[in-house]
C-alpha cells in the first residue's frame, strides 16, 4: 500500500530522514518509534505532502505523492491541533471534512453516532467551538475527523498524548478493529511504548532518520523495544 | 533586565519569516516614512511664513495653536487605526524571576519610541527654531516645544486606553468616533470653543512655564493607568482562561446554490463572523462606505472629477481589500489539514473570489445614494466596481500567493493586536492608485465617457479572462504550497 523508497530529507546539509526502503502492506498497523528529532513527524508531513523530499519518493496505493493529488481521497490523517478549525463547533467541524470526502450529513452523524463512548459526552452537543475545547478533547475531535470518508490510509501523529486513561483504552480499541476488520492501514507514531506494542503489528524504530529496527510484535517485543532504548542510555552516559 | 528585553526584540523582528520575506514592503514602508518625514519638516519650517502671508494681522504663534485642537483630534484617530500596543510574546516570562512591573514598564516605554511619536517633532521642532529666529522670546517657546512634545505622548498612552476597552467590543472604533466626533462638534457648533480652549491653554503655558506642570501631570496619570491596566492583565491565567462562548449557528443552506464551492463558502462566512479581527473589519465597511461623504459635500472635490474613481474603487472594494490581501493567510491556522484534504485548489480560491465580488455588489448597492451628489459619481462608481471585479480582485488572489504571514485567529491573549496596522493600507494603494491615474488621465485627455468606459472596458476583459487568471492564480498557489505550509507554521 504504502512504499517508500530511497527517501531523505535534508535541511540546510543536515539529514533528518533517510529511508532506503519501506514497504507497509495494505491492512497493517504500523508503529513508528523514536526519541525526538528522529524523524516521524518529518516521515509523516512528507507521506502527507506536506514538505518536499530531498532525493526519493513515497507511493501510496502506487500514487507518488508529491506528484499527485489521487492519494489525498483515500488518504486521512490527524498530525496535531493545526489540523483543527478553532471558530467551528466540532459537529461542523465534521460536516465539513465530510462535505470535502463527498459524505453527507446523515453519513456523518452515522459515524460519530459510532464514537459516543470515545466522546465521553464531551464533544457532541455541547454549543462549543474546537478552540474553547480542552487539549485532550481537541484530540478526540481531530482522530474522529480522520476516520469520516471510510479511508484506507489513516496516519496519526502521537494519538494517545494528552489523552485520559480511559480513552487512550478506547482508542487502542478503535484502532485495532480497523486494521483487523475493515483492513485499513494504520500508521500511528508514539512515544509510549507499551501503546504502541498493544496497537500494532509492526513496529519500526527510527534513530536520528535512519530506521534501526523493523519489528513483528509478538510477547516479547516491549521487552526488546525497552532494551533497545535504555542501551541508548547507557551509550550515552558513556560518551 | 532591558538589555535581554532588547535582545529578544531585536531577534524576533529579524529572524521572523516575516520580514526575511517582505523586504520590498519593508522598504516601501520606509520611504512611506521619510516622505512623511519630510512633509512635517517643510510644514515646521514653512508654517511661519504660510502663517505670516495668509494673516498678516495675526499673531502666528496664537494662530497656530489654535489649529492644535485638531492636529491632535486627527492624530489621536490617525493612531487609533494605524497604532497598536508593541506586541511582546509574556507567557514565557511569566515563570522567570522577572518583576511583572519591568515587564509593563518596557512595553510601555517601547510604545514611547514609536513613529509616530517622533513624526511630530519633525514640524514642532523647526517650527520653535522659526519663531525664535523671528524675535519669540525663547523662554516662552521652549516650554511650548515641550508642552506639545507631552501632549504627544499623553495622546500615545490614551490611545492604548481606548483600544484596551474598545478591544473587548465588537464595534470597536465606535466609542473613538462618538468621542471625535462630540468634541468636534462642540467646537463646531460653538457649544464649547474646544479650538480655543486648546490653544489657550499652549499660549498661558508659554508665558507662564510653570503651567507645564499640568500636561505632565496628566502624562504621568495615563502612563500609571496604562501600567495598571497591563499590570493585571499580566498574569497567566488572563490569557489561559478561555472564555467560552455559546454558539450561536446561522442557516447557511442558501449558499448551496454555488455547488461545489458551498462547503468552503460556509466556511468563509463563519470565519469572518466568529472571529473578532474578522469581525471588526466588516464593521469597517460601514466606514469605507460613508467615505465619499468626505468629499462631495464639498464642491471643491466635485469637479475633480478623478477623484470619483478613487472614491468609487475604496467604497465599492473595501472588504475586497482588507479581506483579499489576507488570503489564504486567514486560514493559515489549519493550513496544512486543508492541503492533506481533498479538496481542490481552485474551488478553494473561487470560493474567495465569489465572496469578494458579492462584496463589491453589495457595497455598490448600498453605495446608490451618492447619485444625490451627480450622476457622474454614479456612474463612476459603477465602473470602479466593475474594475474591482474583473481586475482589483484577480490581482488581489494574486498576490495572496505571495502571503507568507500567519494570523492567529484564536489568540485571544491581552497583548495580542497582531497583523493590524499601517503596513496592510500600503498593499491597497496600488490597487486604488491605479485606477485613478488611468481615470483621471484618460478624463484629462479624452472626457469623463471615455475615462468611465476605459474601467469598464479593463473589468470585463478581466470578468472574460476568469477562468484562465483562475487556473494561472492556481497554479501560482500550488507552486507556492510547500513555502506557504512553512511560512504559516512558524509563529511569528
Amino acid at each position: 500500500m504504502i512504499y517508500t523508497k530511497d527517501l531523505s530529507k535534508t535541511y540546510n546539509g543536515t539529514t533528518v530522514l533517510n529511508i532506503e526502503e519501506l514497504s507497509i502492506p495494505k491492512g497493517q498497523s504500523f508503529g513508528l518509534v523514536g526519541n525526538n528529532g528522529a524523524g516521524k513527524t518529518t516521515y509523516f508531513s512528507l507521506l502527507l505532502d506536506l514538505i518536499k523530499p530531498s532525493t526519493g519518493r513515497i507511493t501510496n496505493n502506487d500514487v507518488a505523492v508529491d506528484a499527485s493529488e489521487d492519494w489525498k481521497p483515500f488518504t486521512s490523517a490527524f498530525i496535531d491541533e493545526s489540523f483543527l478549525i478553532g471558530y467551528l463547533t466540532p459537529e461542523e467541524y465534521f460536516y465539513f471534512i465530510g462535505d470535502l470526502r463527498g459524505q453527507n450529513k446523515a453519513d456523518v452523524d452515522a459515524l460519530t453516532s459510532k464514537f459516543e463512548d470515545f466522546f465521553n459526552g464531551e464533544i457532541i452537543g455541547k454549543k462549543k467551538y474546537l478552540r474553547d475545547l480542552s487539549k485532550g478533547n481537541q484530540k478526540k475531535a481531530g482522530i474522529v475527523a480522520a476516520l469520516i470518508g471510510n479511508p484506507e490510509v489513516i496516519i496519526l501523529d502521537e494519538p494517545f498524548a494528552n489523552l485520559d486513561p480511559t480513552t487512550q483504552i478506547r482508542l487502542k480499541q478503535i484502532l485495532k478493529d480497523l486494521a483487523e476488520k475493515q483492513g485499513v492501514t494504520v500508521m500511528v507514531s508514539s512515544h509510549d511504548l507499551m501503546h504502541v506494542t498493544d496497537v500494532c503489528e509492526r513496529i519500526v524504530v527510527l534513530e536520528k532518520g535512519n530506521i534501526v529496527k523493523d519489528l513483528e510484535t509478538n510477547p516479547t517485543t516491549l521487552k526488546e523495544l525497552e532494551a533497545h532504548f535504555a542501551s541508548n542510555l547507557e551509550t550515552s552516559e558513556e560518551e | 533586565m532591558i538589555k535581554h528585553f532588547l535582545n529578544l526584540e531585536w531577534k524576533q523582528y529579524f529572524r521572523s519569516s516575516y520580514w526575511q520575506k517582505s523586504i520590498a514592503l519593508n522598504i516601501l514602508l520606509v520611504l512611506l516614512g521619510l516622505y512623511f518625514v519630510v512633509m512635517f519638516l517643510g510644514l515646521g519650517f514653512g508654517l511661519l511664513f504660510i502663517l505670516k502671508k495668509a494673516l498678516p494681522d495675526k499673531d502666528p504663534f496664537v494662530v497656530a495653536n489654535s489649529f492644535m485642537f485638531f492636529w491632535f483630534l486627527g492624530d489621536s484617530m490617525m493612531r487609533f487605526f494605524l497604532q497598536k500596543l508593541p506586541v511582546m510574546s509574556v507567557k514565557p516570562l511569566l515563570t522567570l524571576p522577572i518583576k511583572r512591573s519591568t515587564i509593563v514598564h518596557f512595553v510601555l516605554g517601547k510604545s514611547a519610541l514609536n513613529f509616530f511619536n517622533f513624526l511630530p517633532l519633525f514640524a514642532v521642532i523647526p517650527f520653535s527654531i522659526m519663531l525664535i529666529r523671528d524675535g519669540y522670546a525663547a523662554s516662552a517657546i521652549l516650554p511650548w516645544m515641550f508642552a506639545v512634545i507631552i501632549v504627544v505622548l499623553i495622546i500615545n498612552f490614551l490611545n492604548f486606553i481606548i483600544e484596551a476597552f474598545s478591544a473587548e467590543k465588537d464595534l470597536s472604533f465606535l466609542p473613538l468616533i462618538i468621542v471625535a466626533g462630540t468634541l468636534f462638534g462642540l467646537d463646531y457648533f460653538n457649544v464649547l470653543p474646544m479650538k480655543s480652549l486648546v490653544g489657550d491653554s499652549l499660549v498661558a503655558i508659554s508665558n507662564n512655564p510653570v503651567y507645564i506642570l499640568i500636561p505632565l501631570l496628566l502624562l504621568a496619570i495615563f502612563y500609571m493607568y496604562n501600567f495598571k491596566i497591563l499590570k493585571d492583565k499580566l498574569f497567566l491565567d488572563s490569557s489561559l482562561k478561555s472564555k467560552v462562548t455559546e454558539v450561536k449557528a446561522a442557516d447557511l443552506s442558501w449558499t448551496k446554490r454555488f455547488g461545489d464551492i458551498a462547503p468552503f463558502m460556509q466556511l468563509d462566512l463563519k470565519l469572518i463572523w466568529r472571529n473578532k479581527r474578522t469581525k471588526s473589519m466588516t464593521m469597517l465597511l460601514f466606514i469605507g462606505l460613508l467615505y465619499g461623504l468626505f468629499f462631495y459635500p464639498q464642491p471643491m472635490y466635485r469637479d475633480m472629477e478623478f477623484m470619483f474613481a478613487f472614491i468609487g474603487v475604496f467604497s465599492t472594494g473595501f472588504f475586497l481589500i482588507n479581506f483579499g490581501q489576507f488570503i489564504p493567510a486567514w486560514d493559515s491556522g489549519y493550513y496544512k489539514m486543508l492541503m492533506s484534504q481533498n479538496i481542490k485548489y481552485e474551488q478553494y480560491l473561487r470560493s474567495k473570489f465569489i465572496l469578494m465580488v458579492m462584496s463589491v455588489v453589495i457595497l455598490f448597492v448600498l453605495g446608490i445614494p451618492y447619485v444625490y451628489f451627480g450622476w457622474k459619481i454614479l456612474i463612476a462608481h459603477f465602473a470602479a466596481a466593475i474594475y474591482n471585479i474583473g481586475v482589483n480582485s484577480h490581482v488581489i488572489l494574486y498576490g495572496g500567493s505571495f502571503n507568507r504571514k500567519k494570523i492567529d485567529l484564536d489568540k485571544k491573549a491581552a497583548f495580542n493586536y497582531q497583523g493590524t496596522g499601517a503596513v496592510q493600507w500600503i498593499i491597497g494603494f496600488p490597487l486604488m492608485l491605479l485606477p485613478m491615474g488611468l481615470f483621471g488621465l484618460v478624463n484629462w485627455l479624452v472626457g469623463f465617457e471615455a475615462a468611465v468606459a476605459l474601467l469598464i472596458i479593463m473589468g470585463v476583459t478581466g470578468i472574460v479572462f476568469h477562468k484562465k487568471l483562475m487556473s494561472f492564480i492556481t497554479k501560482k498557489y500550488l507552486d507556492s504550497k510547500y513555502k506557504m505550509i512553512n511560512a504559516f507554521s512558524q509563529d511569528n
